[in-house]
């Protein structure tokens, strides 16, 4: 059964002035889901781009055997002839288009440069049974779900005669059934022989699917576990993604919880487009000084709408509903208003919402709080500099210095970026929005321990996640959600993945 | 040896903005040489900075349009129809100059806010809008003018196209005394300021550019300022334009760096969702940045008509190109966020000297607008090129400010936080 299909030699790439992937080796056998783990900034995503061919074979050190025969790909083109494609976090579909034809895209089927149209939607009809998917394959991507369109994706490399199938994070924008869906998609084309390599943070995940996993730590290949040797156990990857054992995942905390801060009253949410839609309907929930909520639901649920439609009306029409501070009703309708009134919302799409990622460190944090900095519309530009600084140190950030452009930095240190910058805004009420994706288990300790420590210096903080084992090692109470609706609200104490996932699944009558 | 390599490193992580620098000089020398030297004679100097100034007006209110992350294509047609709104308060009404020049400006503050309203409020894209606004105001512009020119201005208003601050030495002297000392005490201003900002830099623990680098940079600038100082001074002093133009800038680069709105400007231009979940007004920014394009394509209005001494119905036809050639080859970026008013100078000095140079030799419009083209086109392939290089996904000038190597990349190890305070009162 061992027969290796790729084999990755000595791989050497380095960036002006980085070394990003140093002598690493890669054995991945036929016939199995091979994960790949790693901190962020580790070099996963680096490596695969060096093995699709993204990387032209010239530009770095070593040696790529696929079935056995040395491969020197120029571009992805080369290495799809190959059977070898890779799906990119971000999916690289064009949303105006039908299923069929992005599944065709750029290799259309076509007769003398003219599309045969029956026969591309009649084949991608065939593919989209191969993955499960029963859509019809003249919909526009746009009106199918992510997770939909992360199978189209799929439907796509299986049209190319995919032989290896490189998947980079494709859980990090699914909900749990979804995921579930996709990972048990990948067992499947596993069994029809279709090798696949993985990139994952979700280690349970990887204990699903995975034969083998090898470990990347700075751009080095640490090792490879093995499924058959018992190997792969979730202590055993921690220690190797970050070089010892961790010995708590959450930080201890005693909540010494004061008076109500925030009360939101009878909130309800039009969709921005479906008038007929409502994303929030009736919800009330409250937050108290030094109190650590949690606000759980499945995707689709209204999490992020209820928070950001509260946050400046940046979500939704028709936003009906109370928001009281300290008892006294409060305005928040636009974004200032908010942030005059102490609230705060990280968003959990730091690229497009949270950051300004040509900019320096000094002035992302400084983003949300310029006045506080100045006099008369003049920027002190020295305060900056010392609030900045002072948050590098603080939050452990790391960059040469506050004047790093944040796009460079990894995406632990970004999402640091983006918390420095609302405590600057000095608020009461923190709202953070999936504060911990796409972050590695390192850096997730570090995220909680901050909230853990807003949250003692007498911050209220709400924490929306899709992770239900870190909202019960964090929050003191946990609202659920679900179509809209606050379907529960359970305190620690009682909270259990079991119960949370009964109220998050539960439909209001 | 290390420091010359440490240098060497450090200019090619900053290549765009050496490199158009460089690119400057290489045009000056050449046509300096090709033109057997009348492009650097004192007269010859003069007219350059009068004939590009109101170029380089346009092209500061230009390049913060741009740092926005939009367009403005209106600006000829409204420099244009300023000219021509002054000729009609200055030269039908009999207004003087001192009424009609705050009023021309409020007229353009009137015209941007028109098109700042459509941009920012109702959002149609500033393409569009200032399209539409190109041809309304060369509309009104005909419309104003009954198309015939409006001639002579007084004398007052021609001194703001072709005027020179006195000559203080009565005429006696060789040079011209108040230029020297202007330019003399600029210099030292600048070198001053250029050396407190290093100090402020080593004291926050920011990196610094190299000793070596920064010596040779500074000297140049200064060399470079008491050369101008020098040529302006023994012809006719200083141009009153290049006062009015030196001002702008300075108050502009200030006002980009180091205000609220300029921070809020480069924010909506780097990523406006997260600037307007920052909190920042975007709609009033960007209505804010098209009333002072209107206000500067006025000024530019005005100077032009100035130095004419006549409103044109044609009247600054094309200056919307070359102020934004100005600004992308002096290093702004099409997708906003990047871009500073002194790069945008550069640029317009290179367009500036280009034209001038290629006029001196006899060129026709036919090759100079070719060759003006091939310039835009190359400069900024060269700054893709050069992105595309380094790897770097950010911007040009900002993203390579600082250097990488000496430093480790900024991968998290897995430490856990240390337990320090974290919530600040920053006063």
């Amino acid at each position: 059964m061992n027969v290796p299909i790729l084999q990755m030699r000595g791989i050497t790439k380095t960036f002006p002035g980085v070394k990003a992937l140093q002598d690493v080796t890669l054995d991945v056998n036929r016939g199995e889901v091979h994960a790949i783990c790693g901190e962020n900034g580790a070099g996963k995503s680096t490596l695969m781009k060096v093995l699709s061919g993204v990387y032209a074979h010239n530009t770095f050190d070593g040696d790529i055997l696929f079935e056995n025969e040395p491969c020197e790909f120029s571009s992805i083109t080369d290495s799809e002839k190959r059977g070898i494609v890779i799906i990119h976090q971000e999916l690289a579909l064009s949303p105006y288009l039908s299923i069929a034809e992005n599944i065709y895209l750029g290799n259309e089927l076509a007769k003398n440069g003219w599309v045969d149209w029956r026969k591309t939607n009649l084949e991608a009809a065939k593919l989209l049974a191969r993955v499960g998917l029963s859509e019809n394959p003249v919909t526009p991507i746009q009106h199918i779900s992510v997770g939909k369109q992360q199978l189209v994706e799929i439907a796509k490399a299986l049209s190319k005669e995919v032989k290896l199938l490189i998947l980079d994070e494709p859980t990090a924008a699914l909900n749990d059934e979804d995921s579930d869906h996709l990972l048990d998609l990948i067992l499947h084309l596993k069994g029809q022989g279709v090798t696949s390599i993985i990139i994952s943070h979700k280690l349970n995940e990887i204990r699903k699917v995975a034969d083998a996993v090898t470990i990347i730590r700075d751009g080095k290949s640490i090792e490879t576990l093995r499924l058959d040797q018992g190997q792969i156990t979730q202590e055993r990857i921690i220690r190797g993604m970050v070089g010892r054992d961790l010995e708590s995942l959450y930080p201890d905390r005693t909540p010494n919880i004061g008076e109500e801060v925030l009360r939101i009253e009878d909130w309800t949410v039009q969709h921005p487009q479906d008038h007929s839609r409502m994303v929030v309907n009736n919800a009330s929930l409250n937050v108290r000084k030094g109190e650590v909520v949690g606000l759980a639901g499945l995707m689709g649920a209204g999490r992020t709408e209820l928070a950001m439609s509260v946050f400046g009306r940046t979500y939704g029409r028709a936003v009906s509903g109370k928001v009281y501070k300290y008892g006294q009703e409060i305005n928040t309708s636009t974004v200032s208003d908010a942030i005059d009134h102490g609230i705060a919302y990280a968003t959990e799409d730091r690229k497009h919402y949270g950051l300004n990622l040509i900019e320096d460190i000094k002035r992302n944090i400084s983003m949300a709080a310029l006045n506080k900095l100045a006099k008369r519309g003049w920027v002190d530009g020295n305060k900056e500099t010392t609030v900045a600084n002072h948050y590098r140190k603080s939050m452990n950030i790391k960059a040469p210095s506050v004047a790093a452009i944040t796009g460079k930095l990894s995406g632990g240190n970004q999402q640091k970026v983006v918390l420095s910058k609302w405590m600057f805004s000095d608020p009461d009420v923190l709202i953070l929005d999936e504060p911990t994706r796409g972050i590695d288990v390192g850096a997730k300790f570090e995220i909680y321990t901050i909230i853990a420590e807003l949250a003692a210096a007498g911050k209220a903080v709400i924490v929306i996640s899709s992770e239900l084992p870190e909202l019960l090692g964090i929050c003191d109470r946990i609202y659920t959600l679900s179509a809209g609706h606050i379907t529960g609200e359970v305190p620690i104490a009682e909270a259990t993945q079991e119960t949370l996932m009964h109220f998050m699944t539960k439909e209001k009558e | 040896m290390s420091a010359l390599r440490e240098s060497l490193g450090f200019l090619t992580s900053r290549l765009r903005q050496v490199g158009i620098f460089v690119a400057l000089i290489l045009i000056v020398i050449l046509f300096q040489v090709l033109t057997d030297g009348i492009l650097l004679q004192p007269q010859n100097v003069t007219n350059l900075v009068v004939q590009n100034s109101y170029i380089l007006i346009l092209a500061i209110g230009m390049v913060m349009v741009i740092i926005a992350g939009h367009i403005d294509l209106s600006v000829g047609s409204i420099a244009g129809f300023i000219g021509a709104v002054a000729g009609v308060m200055i030269v039908h009404w009999g207004w003087a100059w001192w009424l009609a020049i705050p009023a021309c400006l409020l007229v353009g503050a009137l015209v941007g806010a028109w098109q700042g309203y459509w941009i920012a409020y109702v959002g149609i894209p500033a393409f569009i809008v200032t399209l539409a606004g190109m041809l309304i105001f060369r509309g009104l512009t005909l419309i104003t003018l009954k198309n015939q020119q409006i001639t002579p201005f007084p004398n007052e208003l021609r001194a703001l196209g072709g005027g020179f601050l006195p000559d203080i030495s009565g005429g006696t002297s060789v040079l011209e005394w108040l230029t020297v000392i202007l330019g003399v005490g600029g210099t030292a201003a600048i070198l001053f300021q250029a050396l407190k900002e290093r100090r402020v830099r080593r004291k926050f623990n920011l990196e610094n550019e190299p000793m070596a680098w920064f010596a040779v940079k500074n000297g140049f600038i200064a060399v470079l300022m008491l050369i101008i100082t020098f040529l302006l001074a023994s012809y006719r002093g200083t141009p009153i334009v290049l006062i009015v133009l030196a001002v702008l800038v300075i108050v502009y680069s200030a006002l980009m760096n180091n205000s609220i709105f300029g921070r809020h400007t480069y924010a909506i231009g780097g990523n406006l969702h997260a600037a307007e979940l920052s909190g920042i007004k975007t709609k009033k920014v960007t209505f804010r940045l098209f009333v002072n394009m209107g206000v500067l394509a006025a000024l530019a209005g005005l100077v032009f008509t100035a130095r004419l001494n006549s409103a044109q119905p044609a009247g600054g036809t094309g200056f919307e190109l070359d102020s934004i050639a100005a600004a992308f080859i002096g290093g702004a970026a099409v997708q906003g966020g990047i871009g500073t008013v002194a790069g945008a100078m550069i640029g317009g000095l290179i367009m500036g000297v280009l034209n001038n140079g290629m006029s001196i030799l006899g060129l026709g419009t036919d090759y100079q607008q070719l060759i003006k083209g091939l310039v835009l086109l190359l400069a900024v392939g060269f700054d893709i090129f050069n992105k595309n290089r380094t790897g770097s996904g950010g911007g040009s000038s900002m993203g390579r400010r600082f250097k990488w190597k000496t430093t480790p990349p900024a991968t998290e190890t897995s430490t856990p936080a240390t337990p320090e305070p974290v919530v600040v009162d920053a006063k």
